[in-house]
């Protein structure tokens, strides 16, 4: 029987592999460069589970009713309910593995977050993110030692060898010494989200190309609901990338204001007097959109921390104020800090069920590569959740379907790497924000379809993956004809049940384009 | 205009040289990273003599501090690139791959042994942790640690193939040395000493040179009343 082979090595590849060694099953662990550079130790604010320690009547049914309304109800309500009843257990155990989460009197602390009526973000300041891949890491060497999970830490995905709709395997290259080589057995892919289509225009990591995801997209995987790109409302520019400022920022008390008529105007406050600046964040990015463009303002908005407590700082945020002091050289307990919304995550991704099987049989997908969970907007303290429970039911289904894998020789010729162009991906990536945007029309998306047809002809098969994938993005985004979580159409303003409750789904067939709308949770039926 | 110094490596089997660069930062905000990046963008990358250059290899994720990967001797001092603003250096920067470790290709080094202890060290809980809250700041502390090599780099104590495992360990053990299930006490401490405590030379190099600003005498202090005082908390 052949061993299961993960792609990628974040927060959703590792709590997939300890999963399955766990079992006893060995897995080989596959990863461009180890686990600490991995984009999941950059995530900040929190993790979410219904733990109810704050003596708030907390539940996980809540908590899945907040994740759906924040995600305009286009997430697998099943899904969700999975993941949200599982939470708890799931910090229980990442607290048995030592992660040094925020406590107080042996009690958890839980914070609050964007979308949620109730303090559920479990936290370590702003870098949980770290600690949990600290943990977890840890976890993963124990069975290291044992031969269970077998680590390639340096090299990268190159290609998946697809056969009528099962997946055989992997070419991966050693990045050391170049040469490519092919790994037989299922796949489980938690490569992360699309970064590389946006090259420093998001908060993620710079290590992303986006090509292993452009591959599948080729070789005929479907994806799903790519339209839906999170515009994270408080970042800020730094060389070659955007910096979050995490949302623990506004949960712990943070205002977001512009100046007008020579006095700060709290907009959100002002706006949505229950939830204020911790509406979800669609909505903020969106109202700071407006804001900005706004005359009557001074365009540029702050974030407002000076009402911090010290205690505050120094038991929660120690880490921001110190990164916010070295890139801005601006104190944020006395300064306000000027934000603008960017690229921070992707809900839409590779087209997963409720057991994380992708449309190609053996191929699995989890984490932020993968749509699910999130519906059209994502709750903060919910990507962190997701990964490590969407890794670990990945490896459960893997485990369940080993014995049904079809083994075979790859009849495929070693595929050739081709090294990344950064020129060519800044300007595919200016086609992409061109119709992209917080607000999408008709017009800007067709004028962006256009132009990428318009770029001219290239003999690279990586680059030609890469305009399939990112056409789908522009045409998953066009044929969504109303605005929903991130997705703002100014020419259909009104989110629209009747026809768009659905998952847009975009693949190759055939070697042809094809976009469609399924029923939420029943995609896979109508592939 | 900043010059830049870069010490290339096609590979282990070649020899080293020396290769000027020059590079127009955009900001004053411009790190070492950012001029890399840039001139590795360049469609026809070109050296300040104007000769053709093969793009620089170098390690990179986060571009905040965060990640450790792109780790290397600038001016003589280890650090990581996107935490050197090239506005603090006057004249040449003279950038080098980090010495204590293989070259792969110019300032990209095979780190791997740094792993490789760790696994030997059975650095992991057996057991669940104890979660104490006072262990909890310590904990947090070590989880920090961005095994970036910084600290290996400049210890007189470490050498690759040695048995002291050096501060890039002493970090990982701490959280769990903070949080250590009764039944491993025994191992991980006899560990600590024969690979942390008898091998560092207190010259405590390591302090000031650690990106993530980890507070190492806390971090070591504990891990010392732990292991060798037996003062477990």
């Amino acid at each position: 029987m052949e061993q299961i082979k993960i792609i990628g090595a974040g927060l959703a590849g590792l709590s997939a592999a300890i999963h399955l060694a766990k079992k006893g099953i060995p897995v080989t662990l596959v990863s461009f460069q180890p686990s600490e550079r991995a984009q999941s130790v950059m995530a900040e604010g929190g993790i979410n589970g219904a733990m109810d320690t704050m003596g708030e009547n907390d539940s996980p049914a809540e908590h899945a009713a907040d994740t759906m309304r924040a995600g305009c109800d286009l997430a697998d309500p099943k899904a969700v309910e999975n993941l949200t009843d599982h939470a708890p257990e799931l910090l229980e155990w990442l607290l048995r593995l030592g992660t040094p989460l925020h406590r107080k009197d042996g009690r958890l602390i839980q914070r609050n977050f964007g979308g949620q009526k109730k303090k559920r973000t479990a936290y370590a300041q702003s870098s949980t993110g770290k600690v949990l891949m600290t943990a977890l890491i840890d976890e993963c060497r124990k069975y290291e030692a044992s031969w269970l999970i077998h680590r390639l830490s340096h090299h990268e995905f190159v290609s998946l060898s697809v056969r009528d709709r099962r997946c055989l395997g992997v070419w991966i290259r050693d990045d050391h010494n170049g040469v490519i080589f092919f790994l037989p057995g299922p796949v489980i892919f938690v490569s992360g989200g699309l970064n590389g289509f946006f090259p420093g225009m998001t908060t993620g990591t710079t290590a992303n190309t986006g090509n292993a995801a452009a591959d599948l997209f080729a070789q005929g995987v479907a994806f799903a609901n790519l339209e839906f790109i999170q515009y994270h409302p408080t970042t800020v520019q730094i060389p070659e990338k955007r910096m979050l400022i995490s949302e623990a920022a506004r949960g712990e008390g943070g205002r977001l204001f512009v100046e007008r008529n020579g006095s700060p105007w709290y907009f959100m406050e002002e706006k949505y007097p229950k939830l204020g600046n911790l509406m979800p964040r669609d909505v903020v990015a969106r109202e700071m959109y407006y804001v900005m463009h706004d005359d009557s303002t001074g365009h540029q908005v702050y974030l407002d921390l000076c009402g911090l407590s010290k205690q505050t700082w120094k038991e929660k945020l120690t880490d921001l104020r110190e990164e916010i002091r070295y890139y801005l050289a601006i104190d944020p307990a006395k300064e306000p800090v000027p934000v603008s919304p960017g690229i921070h995550y992707f809900m839409g991704g590779i087209l997963v069920d409720k057991f994380h099987r992708t449309n190609i049989a053996g191929l699995y997908a989890a984490g932020e590569c993968a749509c699910q969970y999130h519906g059209a907007n994502r709750l903060g303290g919910n990507s962190t959740l997701g990964a490590i429970f969407g890794g670990k039911t990945a490896a459960e289904t893997a485990a369940a379907e080993m014995a049904d894998f079809q083994s075979g020789e790859t009849q495929e010729k070693a595929p050739v790497w081709i090294e990344s162009v950064p020129r060519r991906a800044k300007h595919l990536r200016d086609v992409l924000l061109s119709g992209l945007g917080i607000l999408r029309t008709e017009t800007g998306l067709k004028e962006a379809l256009e132009q990428l047809e318009n770029l001219s002809a290239v003999q690279d098969q990586t680059e030609s993956n890469r305009r399939l994938l990112a056409k789908a993005m522009l045409l998953s985004a066009l044929e969504r004809r109303e605005s929903r979580g991130a997705h703002t159409r100014t020419d259909y303003p009104d989110r629209d049940d009747e026809h768009f409750r659905k998952t847009s789904i975009v693949q190759i067939q055939n070697g042809a384009f094809v976009h469609h709308f399924a029923a939420i949770g029943k995609e896979m039926h109508n592939d | 205009m900043t010059e830049l110094l870069i010490l290339r490596r096609k590979n282990q089997d070649e020899k080293p040289y020396w290769q000027r660069f020059n590079y127009d930062p955009k900001s004053t905000d411009d790190s070492v990273a950012s001029a890399l990046t840039a001139l590795n963008e360049q469609e026809n990358l070109r050296d300040a003599e104007g000769k053709p250059a093969a793009p620089i290899r170098w390690e990179c994720s986060c571009l905040q501090k965060k990640c450790g990967a792109c780790a290397m001797v600038i001016n003589n001092r280890p650090r990581l690139a996107c935490g050197a603003r090239l506005s603090e250096f006057k004249g040449v920067v003279k950038i080098e791959p980090l010495r204590k470790f293989p070259v792969i290709a110019d300032l990209m080094v095979d780190r791997s042994v740094m792993f490789e202890n760790l696994k030997t060290l059975r650095l992991w809980f057996e057991s669940d942790a104890k979660g104490k809250d006072k262990a909890m700041s310590v904990s947090y502390e070590a989880s920090r640690c961005l095994q970036c090599g910084c600290c290996l780099e400049v210890c007189p104590n470490f050498h690759i193939d040695g048995k002291f495992t050096g501060t890039a360990s002493a970090v990982p053990m701490a959280r769990l040395l903070a949080q250590l299930p009764d039944s491993q006490k025994k191992a991980m401490t006899d560990k600590y000493r024969l690979h942390v405590y008898e091998g560092c030379g207190k010259s405590l190099a390591c302090r000031n040179i650690c990106p993530a600003d980890l507070d190492i005498d806390e971090i070591l202090l504990n891990s010392n009343a732990i292991a060798v005082w037996k003062r477990f908390f």
